[in-house]
């Protein structure tokens, strides 16, 4: 997979990677009103790692992202279910979201809503699933 | 508005996921997941009550009511099977804490099967058809895993049927859910209710419930049952239980609910179908399981005799049948785990599957005899244990339709039936005995007790019939009136 002669592919992918994740920020984030959300966000935020381990290999990308992506998958589920245990605790249906306008600092007048806290579940939980399914797949061992 | 419905999807959820994050930690991972089966019998036995004062229980999940977001409905036949379902799965934990072995503990069986859980409760209380899709494939993916866990070379070969069977079902599922909502124009399965019965349910619309019917046909065995008795048997004792007991009873649960709520505008037609589907597996499931001699071949033969008999009381539509069916079916289920978790200690101790290597085995496990017998015994409804009631009623349901043949072949299979199960306990443990506690293959240690709380349910469904009545006659009012199911989800707005 790394070739000795792939002084292009690595040079692009430095500056590729990380415009691709902060494009799936920017995904994640419009997701509130516009297309996107934490489904693509966190697909296109795997696209910038599987990136990284076509130029780079594997190996070299678990030893510097050394999570367990198994565990990120459970914590996203846990944090969108626990958003919605949130509704039910404050006497509301279960998955109840809700919103409203903070004012803050930097920001200025900001809407902050519940299925943020949601989204980012999803999100974690797709990050988490995909990469595990990924390196289990390409993985050697 | 009523939160404890989602208890029941939501615990093992959350549970399982703990789980996942604490993959080393084997001791919390068994009493957590003990403690959640313990959690959904509990909430499942509030329901019962809370139904039984107040009718049918609703919640719109997220505040979206219905028809336009998913509603989750609690009624009786569905909680009941929820708090069935909490006690197998109880059962064959326990029975899984000493047989399962190290190695798959350590792989995610804990978390999996309280996935596989969450998926069965889901489908049990959903509302919505999509959402029951989604349901059916979270149950389904946890049960790809449990087959192919610890990949001995029978599973993995069973498991390619299993996961290519279930792919084929799966699409038609969703090519028929689409069908319905280019016609109906709404998921909701209430509300599918009202619009069916306003449209009336001409060809078109009886050819997609004939769709939906195959689909839950191949999910619950019902005459489509050829690929069942391979993957049900390749499992190690506590899974394959799990299976056998849950899997193929949320087909039935499927056909039952889409059959009593929105398809029974001709049941000349449809029900008859199922009648014949039910008459013919019935049939060829007695045959596989007179003409087998090796335990798992012959339990699994029993399952679709039990799916075939459960419908047969539904296909006869009438009061009677269907309380047969209810009963039926919630003693198909435990009876199924029991007989299951049997055969595989059997097989544990005497390591073979093959009946005409065993005799005697009484001599050192009277316990596990006498409750096999009961089992037995059950199993072809001999009175007073729990299949007794269940035969009665669907035999009375079936005859009172007019279907005297349906009614003819559930009682006959019933016998050969009970012969399928006696050649195994007559083989097993009469005889001579050719075993010392030192040749032995295994130990029961430890495996016993959970086959003894399932046998005193065996009893209780039997003797205890009469305190159940009332909750089984809860269900079946339901079921053969669907404007209770639709009035509780749709009364705020239409």
């Amino acid at each position: 997979m790394k070739e000795a002669n792939d002084v292009i592919l690595r040079t692009v992918s430095k500056a590729a990677v990380v415009i691709i994740l902060t494009f799936s920020i920017h995904l994640f984030i419009s997701g509130h009103h516009r297309p996107g959300g934490g489904f693509i966000g966190g697909l296109s935020f795997v696209a910038a790692i599987v990136l990284l381990f076509l130029v780079y290999g594997i190996d070299k990308v678990r030893r510097n992202i050394a999570v367990d992506f198994k565990k990120v998958a459970g914590i996203g589920v846990l944090i969108s279910v626990f958003t919605g245990v949130g509704g039910m605790l404050a006497g509301k249906n279960f998955l109840y979201q809700t919103f409203g306008q903070v004012h803050l600092p930097v920001f200025g007048q900001t809407e902050l809503a519940t299925a943020v806290l949601f989204d980012v579940g999803v999100a974690l939980a797709v990050i988490g699933t995909s990469l595990t399914i990924i390196m289990s797949i390409g993985d050697d061992r | 508005m009523n939160n404890t419905i989602v208890l029941p999807i939501v615990i093992p959820i959350i549970a399982g996921m703990v789980m996942v994050i604490c993959k080393n930690m084997i001791k919390l991972q068994r009493y957590l997941s003990i403690a959640v089966t313990l959690l959904i019998g509990a909430a499942a036995a509030f329901l019962l009550e809370q139904i039984k004062r107040e009718g049918v229980q609703t919640l719109y999940l997220g505040g979206w009511e219905a028809p336009f977001g998913i509603t989750l409905v609690a009624d009786m036949f569905a909680v009941l099977l929820v708090l069935t379902t909490a006690l197998i799965t109880f059962c064959c934990l326990c029975y899984a804490f000493s047989s399962i072995g190290a190695d798959r503990e350590q792989h995610y069986f804990y978390p999996l099967t309280l996935f596989l859980m969450a998926g069965v409760n889901g489908s049990f209380l959903t509302g919505d058809i999509f959402n029951l899709f989604v349901f059916f494939e979270v149950m389904l993916v946890a049960s790809y895993v449990l087959i192919t866990l610890g990949g001995t070379k029978m599973q993995l070969r069973e498991s390619v049927k299993y996961i290519l069977i279930n792919m084929i079902s799966s699409s038609l599922f969703l090519i028929a859910i689409a069908f319905l909502y280019a016609m109906l124009g709404t998921l909701n399965m209430a509300h599918l209710s009202v619009r069916v019965a306003q449209a009336g349910q001409g060809g078109l619309m009886t050819a997609v419930a004939f769709l939906f019917l195959i689909v839950f046909s191949i999910k619950a065995g019902l005459f489509l049952f050829f690929w069942l008795p391979g993957p049900y048997s390749a499992p190690p004792t506590a899974i394959a239980a799990l299976f056998a007991s849950l899997l193929t009873k949320v087909g039935v649960y499927g056909i039952i609910r889409l059959f009593s709520l929105v398809f029974y505008h001709e049941p000349n037609v449809t029900h008859l179908f199922i009648g014949i589907l039910a008459a013919v597996s019935m049939v060829l499931g007695a045959m596989g399981a007179v003409a087998y001699w090796d335990i798992r071949r012959i339990l699994t033969y029993n399952v679709v005799v039990g799916v075939g008999f459960i419908l047969a009381g539904f296909a006869s539509f009438t009061l009677e049948g269907m309380r047969g069916a209810v009963y039926y079916l919630l003693h198909d289920m435990n009876v199924k785990a029991l007989l299951f978790l049997l055969g595989g200690t059997i097989i544990h101790l005497t390591g073979t599957d093959k009946l005409k290597e065993m005799s005697g085995l009484i001599r050192l496990h009277p316990q596990l005899g006498w409750m096999f017998f009961l089992a037995a015994l059950a199993l072809s409804g001999i009175p007073p244990l729990s299949g007794f009631i269940g035969k009665l009623f669907v035999t009375t349901g079936t005859f009172q339709a007019g279907y005297f043949w349906l009614g003819g072949i559930g009682l006959f299979t019933g016998l050969l039936v009970l012969y399928s199960v006696m050649k195994i306990f007559m083989q097993v443990f009469w005889g001579y005995t050719n075993y010392t506690a030192e040749t032995e293959k295994g130990t029961t240690k430890g495996l016993l007790w959970p086959l003894g709380i399932l046998t005193a349910v065996v009893l209780f469904l039997g003797l205890g019939a009469e305190a159940l009545s009332e909750y089984v006659d809860l269900a079946v009012a339901v079921l053969s009136d669907p404007r209770l199911y639709v009035d509780a989800v749709l009364s705020s707005n239409l």
